[in-house]
């Protein structure tokens, strides 16, 4: 019979031959228990740290573009992506995107979300970059689309966050393929988005050469483009901007 | 040499994992592309073989056999979780170029191998010392793998300019192919063979020792 102090307890079960059910149960739970906790410790501990990394990676990764693309400083400006207009709060909700909407594979997407807008001397809108993100093939990537004045041309593409199969669809990190979107058209004259990520044999202006062997992750930059340019993405903001921009 | 220093110095250069048993070399392949990432990769997998070699040993006498294997794979993982959180936080960077590889450390035959081969029937302080030395055997392969790749393949040691590139106005033209997986296998192949011209009594395929089982 377990005895009532502990220690003797503990003797009394290390002392049971391995083969009883009781040991093996016993051993296999405090095996658990004793690796989840030193998981856990760590994860909690290391959370704000590897958080910090982050978003620093982040934030370094904007700035080199930035500087790529002129160095000016960008002013962060929230924006109601219904209506396009700025906001000058966030209530924190999100919109559910029905199923025809949502081709980023999203679910929904925040109400009001920050963009940067590089202006010169006089006001007038020289970039914008607009944060985006969507599924790719295993993960979900995460980036920064800088658009130029015209609000049609590609400045630059850049991804910060994505657990794609490495040495594959995880090249879209890669500068060479970012580079391949400077220029890039994303509409035709009608308005029609056109912008995508093709197989081999990219041509004319609103189309990149994929990654060989990253088909799906090529198809969710497409994706995600399209939804981030389209009506429930920031749409009604670029063509807020444009209406500004010819006034 | 005392039997107690053998333990930890024979698997370096005798008995070294990689070109004695052939195990561990699919993160061999993967991470050796520069000697910083080599370096790295070697340290993550000293500390998870180390601890796991310890930890093991000291519960060996209470592990029912059916579940001996859990056990130890529970272990393991947890320590591959620990080590991989720890470069997320202390060299980001590095972690992100290891990508997938840290994690698969758990899949790293050495690791259960030694579990298995040597842990679970030796005391704790013989085991860690078998585990440091197994560790630095794969770290000294991965080391001298990962510098010639990154010295051929891009003329660098570290990150620092060895060789001047011919791009650059030097004579140094880095070989593509030492950038690739490919050029790993050729270099193990080279080291196996180098080691088993040294000790012919290696050049058998099957050994005595435990944990050539395993496989990847």
């Amino acid at each position: 019979m377990p005895s009532a102090n502990p220690l003797r307890w503990w003797r009394d079960f290390l002392a049971l031959p391995n083969e009883r059910p009781a040991k093996t149960v016993g051993v296999a739970l405090l095996v658990a228990l004793v690796c989840s906790l030193l998981v856990s410790v760590t994860a909690v501990l290391l959370e704000p740290i590897r958080n910090l990394n982050r978003l620093e990676d982040r934030a370094s990764r904007m700035l080199g573009m930035l500087e790529f693309l002129g160095g000016r400083t960008p002013e962060a400006r929230a924006v109601d992506l219904a209506t396009g207009a700025y906001a000058d709060r966030d209530p924190g909700t999100r919109t559910a995107l029905p199923a025809d909407a949502d081709v980023a594979g999203l679910g929904s997407r925040e109400d009001v979300a920050a963009v940067f807008e590089v202006r010169d001397d006089q006001g007038r809108l020289e970039l914008v970059v607009l944060p985006v993100r969507g599924a790719g093939y295993q993960s979900t990537l995460e980036g920064y689309l800088a658009l130029e004045a015209d609000l049609n041309t590609v400045a630059a593409l850049t991804f910060y966050s994505q657990n794609e199969t490495p040495g594959v669809g995880a090249r879209i990190e890669e500068d060479t393929w970012q580079s391949l979107w400077r220029g890039k058209k994303v509409a035709d004259e009608d308005g029609a988005i056109l912008i995508a990520v093709v197989k081999g044999g990219a041509s004319g202006v609103h189309e990149v050469d994929g990654i060989s062997g990253a088909t799906k992750t090529g198809d969710g930059v497409t994706r995600l483009l399209r939804f981030w340019l389209g009506p429930d993405g920031y749409g009604p903001y670029l063509e807020r901007l444009g209406e500004e921009a010819r006034r | 040499m005392s039997a107690r220093n053998r333990l930890w110095v024979d698997p370096i250069l005798v008995t070294n994992p990689v070109t004695l048993h052939v195990l561990g070399i699919c993160s061999a392949l993967a991470v050796t592309t520069s000697l910083d990432s080599a370096v790295v990769m070697s340290g993550a997998l000293i500390f998870v073989l180390s601890l796991s070699n310890a930890s093991i040993s000291l519960i060996r006498r209470h592990v029912p056999d059916p579940i001996r294997l859990i056990v130890q794979i529970t272990i393991i993982a947890s320590l591959v979780i620990v080590v991989d959180q720890l470069l997320q936080a202390l060299l980001f960077g590095m972690s992100r170029r290891l990508s997938v590889f840290v994690g698969l450390i758990v899949s790293n035959c050495i690791v259960l191998g030694r579990a298995e081969g040597f842990a679970i029937k030796n005391p704790p302080g013989a085991s860690l010392l078998d585990g440091l030395g197994n560790g630095l055997g794969y770290a000294l392969i991965l080391v001298i793998v990962g510098a010639v790749r990154e010295l051929l393949g891009a003329g660098t040691l570290m990150g620092v300019d060895v060789l001047p590139l011919d791009s650059d106005g030097g004579w140094f033209t880095p070989l593509e192919l030492f950038g690739l997986p490919p050029s790993a296998f050729f270099l193990l192949g080279v080291l196996v063979w180098i080691v088993r011209t040294l000790r012919p009594e290696q050049a058998e395929a099957v050994t005595e020792s435990p944990g050539t089982e395993a496989t990847r």
